[in-house]
């Protein structure tokens, strides 16, 4: 393999805590060195920025619901569907692009790793699919767990090893990362016609509570020692009045102690949580509740968060929370689809337009901003926009403008049809900061790095760590005034790094990599009883046999295989 | 207002996407020039002069340049689409996306039109002296935003799934029409002289459509609430006002339910 040396960039990486020093970056054979020989390549970094390749904690990038997304929104695609010149293929769709564009964009964008946010264990075939499909990036992906019938019958009795014995046998055969949780118990109330809008609702039949779910589920994670944490979409999403139920369910991570050999210092990640911030009764009197929010996840180390900016354009909302789906499709009356995941969850997709002449949009542009703004650690809180919810992850460029400059922020406040009651009901108009490099490699690399447990190898810059790295046309001494330059710096590195080999070149995707798909393997004693029971619950419900259920190992072909052993616990 | 002519000199051996062949993306070009934009067939490029004699040239904005199109053009797509002004002319039949898109000017095809014609139209007149097939004036595929503008005008029949999701604006059909006319509508007016197949104005939320002729089989959400004396579109008669679709959603105004109007001509 090739050697490089990256000289004169100015460098920022949390990891050493290195702010825009220059420093020459060596790399050699796929990872980050001390020293490289005379021969190697040199790439000149003056006048630019260098950073880790960046992470994306969670996005819904791949599997069952964002290709039915796809197929059922054509017009995504119709205007925009284009072939660039070089080795890429045609790069179609906006808001849920095709597999390929979402490699080569994260990659322009500087990414080297994706999160796909939901995989519904039983179509989680589908997921590696796509995942395997597309280019570039590196991927994992979290099943659900938080409408799992096993789960809720586990934890109704308080039985966390049984709980977490099933989690490991599911991470498994689905080749999953972790555990994500979507609106607990509220989606298997759904499959009733109801919703569990509190974290003190009980979910019909299971009589077990979405508090007692996420208590369990933290529990669970932290017994396994995975490298994530319990990462939650809180009930009551995107409804006037939800923070009091969004600090309810923070709160009950307090005096859990996170147990793994990772480094992750957290026990719960809360995701989009600009979704969850709203005060007020009604749309009328929405406000922001970015503040309460936020001055408890401030003081609260052991949760981390990620924003979901909202982009202000036209996209396609898709989640596990059915219920939420529903509720939208009767707000704007676009086409809604729905699915039931036997046994396990549940799926809808609504298009939704943030507009920004409708002030409720544009205040949860506000929230979305004003989140990372008040957040007192960035390694605590990452950028996202929950792709495709909020917006596109293509929008991270322009996220990223809104935070560093105020200028460009306030001259979209204030040009907001409606922007004085959008300024009254939000914080943003009176908000200063301007956020630093240093502070959104944090954001974007160091911070989710961590919290995915794998900081000791990703989103940092020292000698021995995986040579993933995003070199900007951005000069720290001389930082773009205008909004317009910064989100062009950020939308097409200067060069793109991955596992020490270049795949873009002045914005052009240039070589496609080698991608991995990430999972857990996670070791715990054996369990007869869970064994049981999903022998059971095969022969009675389950509509496929127990051995077509696993993903075989061709559908991964390129695994990087984290493993733990939770026997010795 | 100045004119170019295009003259079809070569038949594409597929489909050739004239994207390019509008007002907008001619104005201020000589000859020379409009002969170099490109056009699509299939993967390849290549461009409107490989395809066409052009003679005059374009006015200095899209309002002041007609263009004037002989020649058979029933393998070209896309004619007249997303124009903003000025004047287009073909006299000849068209293919698929045939003024779609269009917001502005006018169009006249002297011919037939394929399907998926006047896609989301939002202003201008669209004339066809022909018959056109379906989708005319609907949304695109899986779009819920269809004709929202402008008048549309087909001088023979329509095919099936006219005028879907329409918002706005105005189409009158000179003959008749198959199944599904109106299905979605929210707004604007249809004015259909023939006769309507099955399902017209099926889920319909807002509204009018105007059937002189008679439709085969009725949709079940209409109910009739009265007549009235009418001139439609140069024609005074006696229609039955049906409200509806009932199965489906109504806005309110003023604490009353609106509905779309289904008029049959008596």
């Amino acid at each position: 393999m090739s050697e490089y040396i990256i000289k004169n960039g100015h460098v920022f990486d949390p990891v050493q805590g290195i702010k825009g020093d220059k420093k020459d970056i060596a790399v050699k054979d796929g990872k980050i060195v001390d020293k490289v020989g005379s021969g190697a390549k040199v790439i000149d970094a003056k006048d630019k920025t260098v950073m880790a390749g960046a992470l994306d904690i969670h996005a819904h990038v791949a599997g069952p619901k964002v290709n039915a997304g796809r197929w059922y929104r054509p017009e995504d695609k119709h205007f925009d569907s284009h072939k660039k010149p070089g080795i890429t293929r045609i790069e179609g769709g906006k808001s849920i692009p095709t597999v390929f564009k979402t490699g080569y964009e994260y990659a322009r964008m500087g990414f080297t790793f994706a999160m796909e946010a939901a995989m519904p264990p039983l179509y989680a075939r589908h997921v590696h699919e796509e995942i395997h499909d597309t280019p570039i990036i590196d991927e994992g992906a979290l099943p659900v767990f938080g409408n799992n019938w096993f789960v809720m019958e586990y934890l109704k009795n308080n039985e966390i090893e049984n709980t977490a014995a099933y989690i490991a046998w599911i991470l498994r055969q689905t080749k999953g990362y972790g555990i994500k949780c979507v609106n607990p118990g509220g989606t298997e109330a759904w499959a009733w016609g109801l919703n569990c809008l509190t974290i003190h609702d009980p979910v019909p039949y299971f009589d077990i509570t979405p508090g007692e779910i996420v208590t369990g589920l933290m529990k669970a994670n932290e017994y396994l020692g995975l490298p994530h944490s319990f990462h939650v979409h809180q009930n009551d999403l995107g409804n006037p009045g939800n923070y009091k139920t969004t600090l309810d369910t923070l709160k009950l991570a307090e005096g859990i102690k996170p147990k793994n050999t990772f480094g992750r210092e957290q026990v719960l990640h809360s995701t989009h949580l600009q979704f969850h911030s709203y005060k007020g009764t009604n749309w009328g009197d929405f406000e922001s509740a970015s503040k309460e929010v936020m001055d408890y996840v401030n003081k609260q180390k052991n949760i981390t968060i990620d924003t979901g900016n909202v982009t202000l354009d036209e996209t396609t909302t898709m989640t596990a929370d059915g219920p939420f789906e529903h509720h939208l499709h009767g707000l704007n009356h676009l086409k809604w689809f729905n699915v039931d995941v036997e046994l396990e969850t549940a799926a809808g997709i609504v298009p939704y337009i943030y507009d920004p002449n409708i002030s409720v949009c544009a205040k949860q542009w506000c929230i979305g901003l004003e989140l990372a703004l008040f957040a007192k650690d960035p390694m605590r809180c990452f950028i996202t926009t929950d792709h495709p919810n909020a917006g596109p992850f293509t929008r991270y460029p322009r996220v990223y403008a809104w935070l560093m400059s105020k200028k460009y922020r306030d001259e979209r406040l204030n040009t907001f049809k409606n922007a004085d009651k959008v300024i009254a009901g939000t914080h943003i108009g009176g908000m200063d900061k301007e956020l630093s490099l240093y502070e959104l490699a944090c954001m974007t690399r160091a911070g989710p790095a961590k919290a995915l447990g794998l900081g000791k190898d990703y989103g940092g810059l020292k000698a021995g760590m995986n040579a993933d790295i995003a070199i900007y046309n951005i000069n720290p001494d001389k930082f773009p005034s205008s909004g317009a330059e910064i989100e062009k710096a950020f939308s097409n590195v200067a060069y793109l790094f991955k596992d020490g080999k270049i795949c873009v070149e002045g914005g052009k995707v240039v070589d496609m990599g080698k991608k991995h798909t990430f999972w857990v393997d996670a070791k715990v004693p054996e369990n007869k009883q869970v064994m049981h029971d999903i022998r059971e619950k095969f022969l009675r419900y389950y509509s496929v046999n127990e051995n077509n259920y696993p993903v075989p190992e061709s559908y991964a072909p390129h695994q990087h295989i984290i493993t733990v052993d939770a026997t010795k616990a | 207002m100045n004119t170019v002519t295009l003259t079809v000199k070569k038949q594409p051996e597929l489909y050739l996407e004239c994207e390019n062949v509008n007002p907008d993306a001619f104005a201020g070009k000589k000859a020379a020039d409009i002969a170099k934009l490109g056009a699509y067939q299939g993967k390849e490029t290549s461009t409107l002069g490989d395809y066409f004699t052009i003679a005059g040239e374009a006015g200095a904005t899209a309002a002041d340049t007609k263009i004037v199109i002989n020649g058979d053009c029933t393998k070209m797509k896309y004619i007249g689409a997303k124009m903003t002004a000025g004047e287009v002319v073909v006299n000849s039949a068209c293919d698929m996306y045939t003024g779609s898109w269009m917001k502005g000017g006018k169009l006249t095809v002297n011919g037939d039109v394929h399907s998926f014609c006047g896609l989301a139209m939002a202003g201008g007149e669209f004339v066809i002296n022909g018959n056109a097939g379906n989708y005319l004036g609907a949304a695109y595929r899986g779009d819920w935003r269809g004709m929202s503008g402008g008048v549309l005008r087909v001088k023979g029949n329509a095919g099936s799934d006219v005028a879907s999701f329409m918002t706005g604006g105005e189409m009158i059909i000179g003959g008749d029409v198959d199944i599904h006319l109106g299905t979605h509508m929210e707004g604007g007016k249809i004015v259909l002289k023939g006769n309507a197949n099955r399902r017209v104005g099926g889920q319909l939320v807002k509204g009018e459509i105007y059937v002189f002729g008679k439709i085969n089989v009725m949709m079940p959400g209409y109910k009739p609430v009265g007549e009235k004396e009418m001139e439609v579109d140069g024609t005074k008669a006696t229609f039955v006002d049906y409200i509806g679709d009932l199965g489906e959603r109504h806005p309110k105004r003023k604490g009353e339910t609106v509905y779309g109007h289904l008029y049959m001509k008596k």
